[in-house]
């Protein structure tokens, strides 16, 4: 999960012409619940990919575990693809949706 | 009676085992390995670049395990189907390469593990093995998990008779477990 690759990224879905996209209505990734993953690994992954600090990082997992489900971040649907990717990479079960 | 990972000299982590338990870790990795299967690289064409552009399934795997693994990107609206395959298409390849590449990290490192004066091999990774080791673990929880239909509601999986045949797979489930922690806290 190396800086480069997002920055690439970034610039091919803003040239993308037939990309409409819309700032107010973010697309998010969400974080579901499952009875496997470590609440100890869940937050390590928050800290390692997002950087979030810990104690937000614990939050965002204790949300997952009582209410079943965290949004994780927000934004462009490119950019939340990216993270669904990386939480699947790290084994979490990920979705992505238009915020609503 | 199992060791746990410990904070190694000069940065990384190192995991003390009976010969025993190293050689079920390795099996473990193995089978998740032949479970994942083969990627873009094995069967894909010689030409690397007809294997960078080489496309992945459309549809999650019917295994209940690997679909823990490869799960759907997409969950709601009435195109979720189209964009999860869409998705899939395009990251399940190197998903599949990435989880293979963690699995075979920790096989190497058993491989490559002297032993002590005790005759207990020792398993060494660098920061770049914790942090693939740490995915293989949990990969294999899943798969274990998913195997073992693991629910948070329900604790009588712990509490099965010896004569259960899934006790020794549960048993192999709670050991991973506790490798897995100990990993993240030699980590941190």
């Amino acid at each position: 999960m190396s800086v480069a690759p997002v920055e690439i990224e970034r610039t091919e879905s803003e040239s993308a012409p037939f990309q409409v996209p819309d700032p107010d209505v973010p697309w998010v990734t969400i974080v579901h619940n499952d009875p496997v993953n470590l609440m100890s690994y869940v937050v390590y992954v928050f800290q390692t990919y997002f950087g979030y600090p810990k104690e937000k990082a614990r939050q965002l997992m204790l949300d997952v575990h009582h209410k079943g489900r965290a949004t994780v971040s927000s934004g462009t649907r490119e950019e939340m693809e990216r993270d669904v990717q990386a939480m699947h990479g790290f084994g979490l079960w990920a979705t992505l949706q238009h915020d609503k | 009676m199992t060791g746990l990972f410990k904070r190694a000299h000069g940065g990384g982590a190192q995991l003390t085992l009976d010969p025993v338990e190293a050689s079920i870790l390795r099996s473990l990795m193995v089978q998740m390995l032949e479970l994942i299967g083969p990627g873009p690289g094995e069967d894909a064409p010689e030409d690397p670049l007809a294997a960078l552009f080489a496309e992945g399934p459309t549809k999650p795997p019917a295994d209940p395990a690997l679909a823990r693994l490869f799960p759907d990107a997409y969950a709601e609206g009435p195109e979720a189907a189209d964009h999860s395959s869409e998705f899939r298409r395009y990251t399940e390849n190197d998903l599949r390469a990435r989880k293979r590449d963690d699995a075979f990290a920790v096989v190497r490192a058993i491989d490559a593990a002297e032993e002590d004066r005790k005759g207990r091999p020792v398993v060494r990774l660098d920061g770049e093995g914790c942090r693939k080791a740490l995915g293989a673990l949990n990969d294999l929880r899943l798969t274990l998990g998913t195997r073992l239909d693991v629910s948070e509601d329900d604790d009588s999986l712990y509490a099965l008779p010896d004569e259960d045949p899934r006790k020794p797979m549960v048993m192999a489930y709670l050991w991973l477990g506790g490798l897995q922690e100990s990993l993240l806290e030699a980590m941190v």
